[in-house]
């Protein structure tokens, strides 16, 4: 039993698919527990990222505390952890659900549940939270509340007649949510004077304070001047400030006890010292054993960056760092290029997490940038016993070299609405993926299970699922292991030499078609030029796929009298300037594009 | 310094009404402002007469009246501009003056009265010699007018005539190109500017080809064509001294000579550019504008760039490579005191290794095929 302290508190995240509403609803419950009055508030206020806030959807944990004063006339201190929304985050979710005691499960009234939303409740359910489903956007014409009660009852099991049905964007109902929180989430129960343990659910780094870790204490009380110690890490540090978190900022206080969320500064310079997971123990009374489930993030998707203008290296570099104090997950390492020249190989939790790092690159950073095609790592079995990873196709082996290769393969579940079936059947088909199952959810909609490699996954899987249904599919995916395969590395020619940036490796059945399609796509791409240039995609000497690119035969303005001369020397200077964003490939001159189209060539 | 004042340079007044814009033509010009004609001559006498006095030592050595289509007035309005010209300005007698026309327009009484004010060269915008291609384009005359234009011309003192002819139409067979080439060299014409049609935004033809609607044709087949104009125009004793220019010897256009050496010349009328004291600078195109600035005292100007010496550089490059004649480089380097073969020393080098330029001597000049990508070469020489 936790003491009366304890009974007041509720640690609770909220579970949703984008665009069901999670962040709209975190917002009126702030409005309505005072926090923040409506005037102050910011719309949307946990995501604070610009991107977030464009894309919809949650990139970082966040959390906030907020008091309520209830109908009974008591008052609870509401800690509300927001949790990604993405699958490449999914760690991150477990983290934050770890911390909560009981998750609000939103689920849009037309829209029903969607994979990452089910996948994010197992999670939710594995850790023993209590679930508390609220139906949003009731206000909708589409709204089918009864359907979709029956849905959440059916797919997940959970009682779900008396979830208060809501709308967040109009403010109705939200009341009743907080009132349900005090009814069904279950207060902390940790001991105060037991050791300290606290969970980091999240890191951030704040120039002037260190890196601050957004910790939930399970157990004990930690207070300024205490020596804390970062139990898998191993690393100690003084606590210099800590606190409650509040929309936006920080509130800071000279202890926090078990069961209580906020934040812990210690003069920590390096996000990669307090990692999401671990165990925040004190050194002067160290639990004998940190929390269950700590893993360290691993990169699953790996490609290139290069600036485009190479004189920004330094740039690049400094901002890749910047960017990695916040995002442990980040890695990156110098490589170089013979097309593109120095930049880095880089790693990610997932796709989208790469489109984010290239996003916040050139938006935040002004930079530049030319992407290489996306790789997950390889296990290679050399002739000689030796076994290598590999994340960058340029270095593979030559083929004489390898005894056997495997790549990783992931679980995918896939929703969708019935009709759709078809259509993901074909394109799991397309993409080796084997067919392991399929449930009906209701009458309407079912989940597919496929088992397929991740590398076809990487590569534009997403944006072809999404076309071939109209948006309505969603998708889940984890890593499930590795699997031998029989893959080979198409490599580009242009103009009979190889460009190293254009290399990726694909399984040998669909090596002719890729090669024939990128091939096709890079003849679309490339300006003609001075002389012919052939393209050629290759595997090892073998050319699989040919196209030219004819010599321009024409580049003049016919016309230059006395009015046309300021005009045609800006055309002029126009042409110099696309000329110089061309990366110069031995004799070719390559747009940009051309790195970038063949990523896409499905579309 | 020499300054303008006692500099030989050239006259250009635009007149910017068409009776039809043509669907190629993205030129300051237009229809169906027959209202303004009056108004904007007077604009003209009065913006010559603002400009006389700063041009006061200044020798106008070649006059061209461009268009628009000049023809299009009523010849007592382009009376009353040279007119001014010949009484505010110093024109050197028997210089170069040309007046643009569009064979629809021109009239015996036109012609007798661009005699009489000292005009000496006719300029005619044929562009093909087929009823389709000409209708295609948006032209308002036939070929027969064409031809009619040209006897004319002749019977009214008229040698030096010259026929604008454009190439790589949508639609244009190469036999199509070569016909109008046969015919127009069988007429008694001095000169010969050859167009490679392209297709500018913000006209007919530019929203077709955004629309899909119309395809620029094949580069190599645009190539055929110059190439055969080249050499067949040769054979007709044509010799082209432009990219785009082709004249019977001593017959080539001064006026425009002027442009491609950067000498000066002063510009009047809506959206005319003018060039002198390294400051280019125009008025604006807008005829209403212009005739209001003008009444101001002021012109109202919609460019005004004083050129650098890395800008006079590289103009004299650019411009002096469209000339059959190249560029001296030596005499250019004296002149600019600048060592051009050591500024330039890589670019040539690059140029030359890709068979764009030759030297001859001191003098550069593109190649053949340095012709057909002229642009290539031209954006070596702009930082």
């Amino acid at each position: 039993m936790g003491n009366e302290r304890q009974q007041k508190i509720r640690n609770f995240c909220i579970i949703a698919h984008i665009d069901h509403g999670k962040s709209t609803l975190a917002d009126r419950l702030l409005e309505k527990t005072g926090v923040l009055t409506a005037r102050e508030m910011e719309e949307q206020v946990l995501d604070n990222m610009d991107l977030e806030r464009e894309r919809g959807i949650t990139i970082k944990a966040q959390a906030v505390r907020m008091v309520y004063k209830a109908q009974n006339g008591e008052e609870y201190i509401f800690n509300l952890i927001d949790t990604p929304g993405h699958v490449d985050f999914n760690y991150e979710v477990s983290r934050s659900i770890a911390a909560c005691e009981g998750a609000i499960l939103v689920v849009d009234a037309s829209q029903g549940i969607e994979a990452q939303t089910l996948a994010n409740v197992y999670l939710a359910l594995e850790h023993n939270l209590e679930i508390m489903p609220v139906i949003n956007k009731i206000d909708l014409p589409s709204a089918r509340p009864e359907e979709i009660i029956k849905e959440i009852e059916d797919v997940i099991g959970l009682e779900a007649h008396s979830a208060p049905q809501v709308s967040a964007k109009n403010g109705l109902n939200i009341e009743s949510v907080l009132e349900k929180v005090i009814e069904v989430i279950p207060p902390p129960k940790g001991d105060e004077d037991a050791p300290l343990r606290a969970l980091i659910f999240d890191s951030y780094y704040d120039a002037y304070k260190g890196v601050i870790a957004y910790v939930r204490l399970m157990e004990g009380s930690v207070r300024v001047g205490q020596t804390i110690r970062m139990m898998h890490t191993g690393k100690e540090f003084t606590v210099t400030e800590l606190g409650y978190l509040r929309p936006g900022g920080i509130m800071p206080n000279d202890s926090l006890l078990a069961g209580e969320v906020g934040y812990i500064c210690g003069s920590i310079k390096n996000v990669r010292d307090c990692r999401v997971g671990d165990t925040i123990t004190r050194a002067d009374n160290p639990a004998p054993e940190p929390l269950p489930g700590y893993k360290k993030a691993i990169p699953m998707v790996f490609c290139g960056i290069y600036p485009v203008d190479g004189s920004k290296y330094g740039d690049l570099r400094d901002s890749l760092e910047k960017l990695q104090l916040n995002d442990a997950a980040l890695m990156f390492e110098p490589e170089t290029s013979v097309a593109l020249g120095f930049g880095f190989r880089c790693g990610f939790l997932g796709l989208l997490h790469m489109e984010i790092i290239q996003e916040r690159l050139e938006r935040e950073y002004n930079l530049d940038l030319i992407t290489t095609a996306p790789s997950v790592i390889y296990k290679i079995t050399k002739t000689n016993g030796e076994t290598i990873e590999l994340d960058n196709p340029t270095n593979m082996p030559d083929s004489t070299e390898i005894a056997s290769m495997e790549e990783p393969i992931v679980k995918a579940t896939i929703m969708t609405p019935t009709e759709y079936v078809g259509n993901i059947m074909e394109l799991c088909q397309e993409r080796r993926g084997v067919y392991e199952g399929m449930e009906y959810m209701e009458a309407t909609r079912v989940i597919l299970h496929y088992e397929m490699p991740l590398n076809e996954i990487i590569y534009d899987f997403f944006d072809a699922l999404k076309s071939r249904t109209k948006g309505y599919a969603s998708l889940d995916y984890e890593l499930k292991g590795y699997k031998e395969s029989k893959l080979v590395k198409l490599d580009i020619k242009m103009n009979n030499e190889i460009v190293d940036a254009l290399s990726f490796i694909v399984h040998v059945d669909k090596a002719y078609a890729r090669g024939r399609r990128m091939a096709e796509k890079l003849k679309d791409t490339i300006p003609r030029q001075m002389f012919e240039i052939p393209i050629q995609a290759c595997i090892g000497n073998k050319i699989i796929a040919r196209e030219t690119v004819k010599a321009f035969r024409k580049d003049v303005l016919a016309k230059c009298y006395g009015g046309d001369i300021t005009r045609k020397k800006k055309l002029l200077e126009k042409q110099k300037e696309g000329k110089k964003r061309m990366r110069q490939v031995g004799s070719v001159e390559v747009p940009q594009e051309a790195f970038m189209s063949v990523l896409k060539l499905d579309t | 310094m020499m300054n303008t004042q006692g500099k030989a340079i050239g006259m250009y007044i635009h007149i910017p009404f068409c009776q039809r814009k043509c669907h190629y033509c993205d030129f300051p010009s237009y229809a169906g402002m027959e209202n303004y004609w009056e108004a904007y001559t007077e604009a003209v006498v009065k913006e010559l007469t603002l400009k006389a006095e700063d041009f006061s030592q200044a020798t106008i050595k070649t006059l061209f009246i461009g268009g628009g289509t000049p023809s299009l007035l009523p010849y007592r309005l382009i009376e009353r501009i040279l007119e001014t010209v010949h009484s505010k300005y110093r024109v050197i007698p028997h210089g170069e003056a040309t007046i643009e026309a569009n064979p629809g327009t021109l009239t015996p009484d036109k012609l007798k009265t661009y005699r009489k004010l000292g005009l000496n060269r006719i300029s005619l915008g044929l562009q093909a010699a087929q009823e389709d291609l000409l209708k295609k384009l948006g032209r308002i005359h036939s070929y027969e007018d064409f031809l009619h234009a040209v006897d004319l011309a002749h019977q009214n003192g008229f040698q030096n005539i010259n026929a604008d002819l454009i190439f790589g139409i949508p639609g244009q067979s190469l036999e199509d190109w070569r016909m109008t080439l046969e015919r127009v060299t069988a007429l008694d014409l001095t000169h010969l500017s050859c167009y490679s049609l392209k297709i500018e935004e913000d006209t007919l033809f530019g929203d077709l080809k955004n629309q899909g609607r119309l395809e620029e044709v094949e580069e190599e087949l645009d190539r055929e064509m110059y190439h055969m104009a080249i050499d067949y125009l040769a054979e007709r004793g044509f010799a082209q001294y432009e990219l785009s220019n082709f004249a019977k010897p001593h017959y080539s256009c001064q006026h425009n000579i002027n442009y491609w050496e950067c000498g000066e010349y002063m510009g009047i009328g809506a959206g005319a550019h003018s060039f002198a004291r390294n400051r280019r600078f125009a008025n604006t195109p807008d005829v209403a504008a212009y005739i209001g600035g003008i009444k101001t005292g002021e012109p109202l100007l919609s460019e005004d760039i004083t050129l650098d010496m890395e800008d006079r550089i590289s103009e004299r490059m650019i411009l002096g490579l469209r000339m059959n004649r190249g560029v001296d480089l030596e005499v250019l380097s004296l002149e600019l005191n600048v060592d051009l073969e050591m500024k330039y020393a890589e670019k040539i080098e690059k140029l030359l290794a890709w068979k764009l330029v030759e030297h001859c001597g001191t003098v550069l000049k593109l190649t053949k095929r340095g012709m057909d990508l002229a642009n290539s070469v031209f954006i070596e020489f702009i930082d």
